[in-house]
């Protein structure tokens, strides 16, 4: 059962992503980049890590994209504005080099088995909240200060008068 | 589950060994409360404060000393590579903050935010360099960049300080997906990123050959190798370079580099006697190509701050250099030239931003004609300066090169030290370029008198100036330093 | 065991959910134009009538919803007519996904197997709750922007701003809650709000947190748009806010998807801070009251207080949204953001601060 849910939401997640960027509409992009999403939170299900499928979910889906779509919203250029892709050479490259970065995954991938199930309670919050705190201490503070200098940079860059 | 056990021990030995990245963390918290109480016309107090913080965390590199203290279950680790590299920054970073004494007050940067996210970059600089965890390694790259791409915009009214900010920061957040692809994919092939664990792991043949490994390293190369600019992935730096304010911009080019070096080194140290020979011709390929792109770019420029930018460039080809052999010499003349780098170049920075007067338009190479003469002190300096990353003796640019080329020839590498020295050669052209137009060409009618530095300012330029000539004669125990620092990462 | 008796007990009891939550939704309808009519001292609806029986304007919602159905079902001219179609279906969805984490009762016995009264018992259990409600904006969102207008614009602009600012605040708020009952899984929390705090006090989230009770009930309030954080649909400025351009079935599902997050809201409410489907001193063979006086009480009947006691509680917050709504004026848009980022969010913080301080003491053995 695991292998097929595992490819469908695969590739569903391939195929959002490639409705991503080949969209006219920023809108229907950003609509596709929530499937993506979503799917690579059903993965993360698939292999036990329920808590990173919960806040994939919750800061991706549920604030980030939030965000694109604001933007979109208060840009508002209507359809018939919207800038005219052509297929350049570089574009052109970049699809053959997108392809032959499949291939070589493909080829790469059928080396690997998929790995045996994690232990069921191995990505619960449980599981998470103890490894931040003992193992990966240092990279939860390192993140904080993080977060702290993008807040200052953000209010530097926006506000008004600094 | 049951609760977790806390080792009070362990943890108290793990907050001593990032004790300088706390202090400095703290004194740009201190900064931001102390902004919101001082009145507008005292902002000067914060750019001291600032001075005290870092002069604290350099005290606490020195008094911790050279000996091994690791941390936070090996995520970071105080050794000699880190004692080293934190020197390095928190230099360029005092530097920085003296000059600032000055540049804010003319430029209008005296605000707490620059302040503490200057701080926080550096405190980032400092984990990456300290770091033995790739997870560390990423979240200091971020910590030094976010601020770093907040500062290239400060000036947010001059177009070319957001342009170069908007470029920065989107290539830089493209970058930062790669280096964080490449982990995962190391992780996934390994099941560690623990850099040292790794190095370990690599003896056995099969990790080294395996291709989602090598395209793992490969990846995490791109995403540090865009924070050095090396070629092909240096596009943004003569943009944000110009467009940020000159302050920044001596700051990056200094500290920026030599954090992610420190990374690099304390990857490539360690991985790469396992994964020769493929990563050392890429190496060999990279650095003649950053070397040789970046030299015949500067030779075009007619703006200072942008020539400076590209020879920002090829200063990290020869820094590379001494990276391809992987050995303890070609490490050692690393970190010496990235010692001597931070200094010289800051310097110049410094003296180039006391002639310019203005942002954007005050750059241009017109502008320093007849200065040598007429301002004897400011000439000399830049002169000095110039003449040290030209590479000439008996400055300690020479000394930096002289160890780095040698390196190569001594590990077999003589086609890439001849290429380091002809594009030395190249270097010196634009680089005395500017000498000629400082002492030889007639002022112009209006020529702006530059800025009078404030004390701090000239004591900044004084000391870049001291290192420059002193190392330039005396490298032998700052030598000896680099060399212990690399020995303790590899024993 | 066989599936088939698994599969029949899954489908019930979404059935039975389903059915509770639609039921509370129509009832709500009429229960807000009736409550508001009570309050404001006067009749409210009471025209349609079955046969001549009017059952107290019962029969309102009924006529609503056969209105909607039959209404003509209009696109406006320049709306992007995909997102708009999709709208109503972004808004709706999330809004039924969030019911499914929800406990309405003890675990019970049938044909000697426990089956919990959860659709599923998931063990990220808030997170879910979160993460799915989150989603809820779309719908808001894209109604606005698609209608291609300008009031409903400004009501998605409005919304999704003000959606995201308090869902941080009303994560942050029940933090303090994850903490004192060591777990995010609904159905142990609410077990854990079965005991006595100082053998007289139930052991509910409200006292235990009632700072953070207060803060997770504005934030609820203005992640539901009711007033007085009903902004994106303002009347007096925004005509209706997003769904201005919406009309017949497509409105009643943005109608639908608002009163189903009320009842959800309630029910969470409920199962968070005042015990779910706890019954105060109520154990599983009966009373025990502080001081020592027991009353035994038959399982069945333990069992409807149980529920009685959920749906009760469910049902008091969905009338204390109307009692709300129809008390309290409209905020201000620029002092809903003062108070979701600069009020609520310190003090949601302060409040996980706090309570981490005290059960460190009381883990100590200090208390």
């Amino acid at each position: 059962m695991e292998p097929i849910l595992f490819m469908l939401f695969g590739a569903i997640a391939v195929g959002g992503a490639i409705m991503v960027v080949t969209r006219k509409h920023p809108m229907a992009s950003a609509l596709y980049l929530i499937l993506t999403l979503f799917s690579v939170a059903a993965l993360f299900v698939l292999r036990q890590a329920h808590f990173l499928a919960a806040i994939q979910v919750i800061v991706y889906a549920g604030a980030i994209v939030v965000l694109f779509i604001f933007v979109i919203m208060l840009i508002n250029v209507p359809e018939n504005r919207l800038p005219v892709e052509r297929a350049t050479v570089m574009r052109l490259l970049g699809v053959i080099a997108a392809g032959l970065l499949i291939l070589e995954t493909a080829l790469l991938a059928r080396r690997f088995a998929m790995p045996a199930a994690p232990a069921a309670d191995s990505g619960s919050v449980q599981a998470v909240g103890r490894a931040l705190f003992t193992d990966y201490l240092l990279a939860f503070e390192i993140t904080s200060v993080l977060l702290l200098a993008a807040v200052i940079g953000a209010i530097t860059l926006a506000k008004k008068k600094i | 589950m049951a609760p977790i056990a806390i080792d009070a021990q362990a943890l108290l030995q793990s907050t001593y060994s990032i004790l300088p990245e706390i202090l400095v963390v703290a004194t740009a918290l201190f900064v931001l409360f102390v902004d919101l109480i001082l009145p507008e016309e005292n902002k000067r107090v914060l750019c001291g404060v600032s001075i005290i913080g870092v002069a604290l965390s350099l005290f606490a590199v020195f008094s911790m000393g050279p000996a091994r203290i690791s941390g936070f279950s090996g995520a970071v680790v105080h050794d000699g590579l880190g004692a080293f590299f934190e020197i390095v920054i928190l230099s360029a970073c005092a530097l920085t903050l003296l000059m600032a004494t000055g540049y804010s007050e003319w430029e209008g940067t005296h605000k707490g935010e620059f302040y503490s996210l200057l701080l926080l970059s550096t405190s980032g600089m400092m984990f990456m360099a300290k770091g033995t965890d790739l997870m560390t390694v990423f979240l200091g790259l971020e910590t030094l960049s976010i601020p770093i791409y907040v500062l290239v915009g400060f000036h947010r009214n001059r177009m070319s300080s957001i342009e170069g900010a908007l470029k920065y920061f989107l290539l830089g957040a493209f970058a930062s997906g790669f280096l964080l692809y490449g982990i995962a994919l190391i992780y996934a092939v390994s099941g560690t990123t623990k850099i040292p664990q790794l190095a370990a792991m690599l003896l056995d043949a099969s990790l080294a050959g395996n291709p989602m490994f090598l395209a793992g390293a490969g990846l995490l190369l791109v995403g540090l190798a865009f924070k050095v600019s090396l070629v092909p992935f240096h596009m943004w730096t003569p943009d944000a370079y110009e467009g940020a304010p000159t302050l920044v911009t001596a700051f990056m080019s200094a500290a920026v580099k030599a954090a992610a070096f420190a990374a690099l080194i304390r990857f490539l140290l360690l991985a790469l006697p396992g994964m020769q020979p493929a990563m050392g011709k890429i190496l060999w390929i990279l650095a003649v190509l950053t070397m040789t792109v970046g030299n015949l770019s500067a030779l075009r420029q007619d703006n200072v701050k942008r020539m400076l930018a590209y020879s920002s460039i090829a200063h990290a080809g020869y820094i590379l250099v001494g990276m391809v052999s992987g050995d303890v010499l070609g490490g050692q003349a690393s970190l010496f030239y990235l010692l001597v780098y931070a200094f010289m170049n800051i310097g110049a920075f410094g003296v180039v931003m006391l002639i310019a007067q203005k942002e954007d338009e005050g750059y241009d190479i017109g502008n320093f004609a007849g200065i040598g003469f007429r301002y004897p002190v400011l000439g000399a300096l830049l002169t000095l300066f110039l003449v040290s990353l030209g590479g000439i003796p008996p400055t300690a640019g020479f000394i930096g090169k002289f160890y780095l080329f040698s390196a190569a020839v001594k590990n077999g590498y003589i086609g890439l030290a001849v290429i380091g020295v002809l594009n030395s050669a190249v270097s010196i052209y634009y680089y005395l370029r500017l000498v000629v137009y400082m002492y030889m060409m007639p002022a112009g009618a209006e020529a702006p008198a530059p800025r009078p530095p404030r004390v701090a300012f000239s004591l900044a330029l004084c000391a870049s100036a001291a290192v420059v000539l002193v190392l330039g004669i005396l490298p032998r125990s700052v030598l000896e330093f680099a060399e212990r620092s690399v020995l303790s990462l590899l024993m | 065991m066989n599936p088939l008796f698994d599969i029949a007990v899954s489908v019930a009891r979404i059935a039975v959910f389903f059915a509770f939550v639609f039921g509370l939704v129509v009832v709500m309808t009429w229960v807000e134009r009736k409550g508001a009519a009570y309050i404001q001292d006067r009749r409210g609806p009471n025209r349609a009538s079955i046969m001549g029986v009017t059952l107290f304007g019962m029969f309102h919602p009924l006529a609503d919803a056969l209105k909607f159905l039959f209404k003509e079902d209009f696109i406006p001219d320049g709306a992007h007519r995909l997102f708009y179609q999709l709208a109503p279906m972004f808004a709706l969805a999330p809004a039924i996904l969030t019911m499914a984490v929800v406990p309405f009762g003890p675990p019970v016995t049938i044909a000697g197997k426990q089956v919990a009264l959860h659709i599923a018992d998931l063990n990220v259990g808030i997170l879910y709750l979160f993460a799915v409600s989150g989603m809820a904006v779309y719908g808001i969102v894209l109604a606005g922007w698609s209608s291609n207008s300008k009031y409903p614009l400004l009501g998605g602009l409005r919304s999704s701003a003000q959606m995201i600012s308090y869902e941080v605040s009303m994560g942050l708020s029940v933090v303090g809650i994850l903490m004192v009952f060591q777990s995010v899984q609904l159905s142990a929390i609410v077990r854990g709000q079965g005991e006595l705090l100082f053998g007289i006090l139930p052991r509910w989230g409200v006292f235990v947190q009632p700072l953070g009770f207060i803060l997770f009930v504005t934030a609820l309030y203005a992640e539901a748009n009711r007033t007085p954080f009903d902004l994106p649909e303002g009347e007096s400025e925004l005509v209706a806010g997003y769904h201005t351009e919406y009309a017949s079935f497509k409105f009643s599902m943005f109608m639908m998807a608002e009163y189903i997050h009320l009842v959800v809201g309630a029910a969470v409410l409920a199962t968070l801070f005042f015990g779910g489907w706890q019954f105060p001193y109520l154990g599983d063979s009966g009373f025990a009251f502080p001081g020592g006086i027991s009353v035994a009480v038959p399982a069945w009947a333990v069992f409807l207080l149980r529920i009685g006691s959920f749906v009760g509680k469910t049902l008091f917050f969905c009338w204390l949204y109307v009692w709300v709504r129809w008390t309290i004026p409209r905020f201000r848009y620029d002092q809903v953001m003062r108070l979701g980022w600069k009020v609520m969010l310190p003090l949601a913080l302060a409040n996980i601060f706090v309570t981490g301080i005290v059960l460190l003491l009381i883990d100590r053995g200090g208390f």
